[in-house]
């Protein structure tokens, strides 16, 4: 099992050093996929750091042409109308600040929810005792059967009828409580723990409210990241949902506005300055959020395949 | 067949990716701590707002969806029981099926190169370097969203100023017009969607590469097999099961394809890009007729499940194949 405890990068067997031909053409095909994953990022800098009128000019340029910020002013509605337009962009104005706070604020109330609601039905699905469990848990897990957008339209038609209809909680509520697979990942964690471990804490003393709270939770800080990370990544980045359910700015998030300020074309044609400036900020608390926990995170892909 | 012979697998263990199998496995500890007295208002006390949540936003509405298919509904009034009119009318409509044939062609683009890098990247993660910062580098298109990388692949595509076209030129080709073109649309937009996703299924299946042992391919080389024959011999076949549930699971999310459509094509050229889920969203919400849009989400629904079904007994062949 060499393969699976090489965790870490330290794994190169001595007798393989002699550089084959396949090896070469092996790195190579890899060196030009990270080529192709990674090219995009630059181009989004390049670009959001480019002025409009330079880019038509120099469309191949490998660095920024005539370096400016004003893409990043125009995203951030710093620009005047008339400085926007005779920038190339629309002049229609946009609130990123605000977008990015709704998606915060979504983002957030969905991980923690969803997180603490569905490690709390897990525990009691792994570690309590009580009649027609199994049955319960089957029906949880054949909700991971329902494709989502077999449920947005009944569910947006439940939203506007609760009245939350372009409202953050509304754009949150269908999955703050629980998702099935997060249910099923916590339980396969919980099922793993040594029932030693609760024994102990019983012994002295503590409810099993308690123990929940206090020992097992804390015990599962590992999945509990991963799965809250993840789980913030794609609230972040949902889009059809948050489409559906929100009107204007009181509840518009990031990846609809950002498709807003795609569609606001201007007439000399698009404002790709702004649209990339735009696009990083988008993307970049993702990139950053994923920058802290990156090594853990691909770790427990990489080794428990968790879809 | 040598090969694979030389060193008995240890039958590979398939429990990661049971694990993320939709499979319920009834019974297996019922015996030991389900029923019986013990913990029940606890657990109800615990189990309530996941409980809350599973009924309200994802069991009522799938029963409310299959009741509005049978209904005329435009949200201003109350639903309209009209049998199966929505039905008959989707077998009729000549754009539901071509929204149908143009997502199943989505999804085998999509798939068939989706699958194809994937493995080769998990492969070469896994016989060439185990390094993790390849691994999160791999990962950072999934950090996207679907918007992002839509906008952002519409401009390095663009027929006069896009990196794509400029290098095309530059080689002294004609520009292709890759989103705006009818023939060029969907696979292009497959491409995108491939850009995203292929890292993440990557690792899915570099998790279940982890699983074959190392010294099977250690035994191989002693044999003198080389690389690419320990790759038929041992890699794919071990990895069989694995890879039919990443396959199902990722064929299953792109047949619900919306967001890169909506942000880059808008379903044109002349429909050339009409997903279904596009055509559902412009039923409900271009034109409000909730009732129509619910039909066609039932026709998906069925759609999946079959293929759900496919997986399971893709999953069973994969299992007995090894034991």
């Amino acid at each position: 099992m060499t393969a699976v405890t090489a965790t870490t990068t330290k794994v190169r067997p001595a007798p393989r050093r002699k550089l084959s031909l396949g090896k070469v053409v092996a790195w190579t095909v890899m060196g030009a996929m990270v080529l192709i994953t990674l090219l995009p990022f630059y181009w989004i800098l390049r670009t959001a750091l480019s002025s409009n009128t330079a880019l038509a000019a120099h469309p191949g340029d490998l660095l920024p042409v005539d370096l400016t910020t004003g893409g990043f002013e125009r995203a951030l509605g710093l620009q005047s109308t008339k400085e926007a337009i005779a920038e190339g962009g629309s002049g229609g104005g946009l609130k990123f600040w605000r977008y990015l706070v709704n998606s915060v604020i979504v983002s957030t109330l969905i991980t923690v929810f969803q997180i603490l609601f569905s490690a709390m039905a897990a525990y009691a699905f792994a570690r309590l005792r009580w009649r027609g469990r199994d049955k319960v848990f089957g029906l949880f897990l054949a909700g991971l059967m329902v494709p989502t957008i077999f449920t947005l339209l009944p569910n947006f038609v439940l939203i506007k009828e609760l009245g939350l209809v372009d409202t953050l909680l509304g754009i949150s509520l269908p999955t703050m409580f629980m998702t099935p697979f997060a249910v099923f990942f916590m339980r396969q964690f919980f099922m793993n723990v040594p029932r030693e471990v609760e024994e102990a804490a019983l012994l002295d003393g503590a409810g099993k409210i308690r123990i929940f709270f206090r020992v097992m939770l804390p015990m599962a800080s590992s999945p509990v990241l991963t799965l809250g990370v993840l789980t913030y990544i794609t609230s972040w980045n949902d889009y059809f949902w948050p489409l559906m359910v929100s009107y204007s700015d009181s509840s518009r998030v990031l990846t609809v506005a950002l498709a807003i300020f795609r569609a606001q074309t201007p007439q000399t044609g698009y404002d790709w300055s702004g649209l990339m400036a735009a696009t990083l900020i988008a993307a970049l608390p993702m990139l950053v959020l994923f920058g802290f926990f990156a090594r853990r995170i691909v770790s427990t892909i990489s080794f428990t395949g968790i879809k | 067949m040598t090969v694979a012979s030389s060193s008995p697998p240890s039958r590979l263990s398939p429990r990661d990716v049971e694990g993320t199998a939709s499979k319920p496995k009834p019974g297996r500890k019922r015996e030991r701590d389900g029923g019986g007295r013990g913990d029940g208002a606890l657990a109800a006390l615990f189990i309530a707002p996941a409980m809350l949540g599973f009924l309200v936003f994802l069991l009522w509405p799938t029963l409310r969806g299959i009741y509005l298919s049978f209904t005329r509904y435009n949200l201003l009034t109350p639903p309209e029981w009209v049998g199966l009119d929505n039905y008959t009318r989707m077998v009729n409509d000549p754009i539901f099926w071509d929204s149908m044939k143009v997502t199943v062609e989505y999804v085998f683009i999509n798939i068939g190169l989706q699958t194809v890098s994937a493995l080769a990247i998990a492969v070469l993660l896994q016989r060439l370097t185990q390094s993790a910062v390849l691994r999160g580098i791999v990962l950072t298109p999934y950090l996207m969203s679907n918007v992002v990388a839509g906008i952002v692949w519409l401009w390095m595509l663009d027929t006069q100023l896009g990196i794509g076209n400029e290098i095309i030129a530059g080689l002294g080709f004609d520009r292709i017009p890759f989103l705006a073109d009818e023939t060029w649309a969907i696979p292009t937009i497959a491409l995108i969607n491939v850009w995203r996703h292929v890292g993440y299924t990557a690792l899915l299946l570099f998790a279940g590469l982890q699983a074959i042992p190392g010294d099977m391919y250690e035994a191989a080389k002693v044999d003198g097999a080389s690389e690419w024959r320990m790759f038929w011999r041992i890699t794919m076949p071990l990895l069989r099961p694995v890879l039919a549930v990443v396959l199902i699971m990722t064929v299953i999310g792109s047949f619900q394809v919306f967001d890169t459509v909506a942000v880059t094509t808008n379903g044109g050229p002349a429909n050339a890009t009409n997903v279904l889920q596009f055509y559902i969203y412009g039923s409900a919400f271009g034109r409000f007729q909730f009732g129509y849009a619910s039909a066609m989400s039932v026709a998906l629904l069925v759609v999946l499940s079959a293929i759900t079904i496919l997986q399971y007994r893709l999953t069973r062949a994969g299992q007995t194949d090894l034991g």
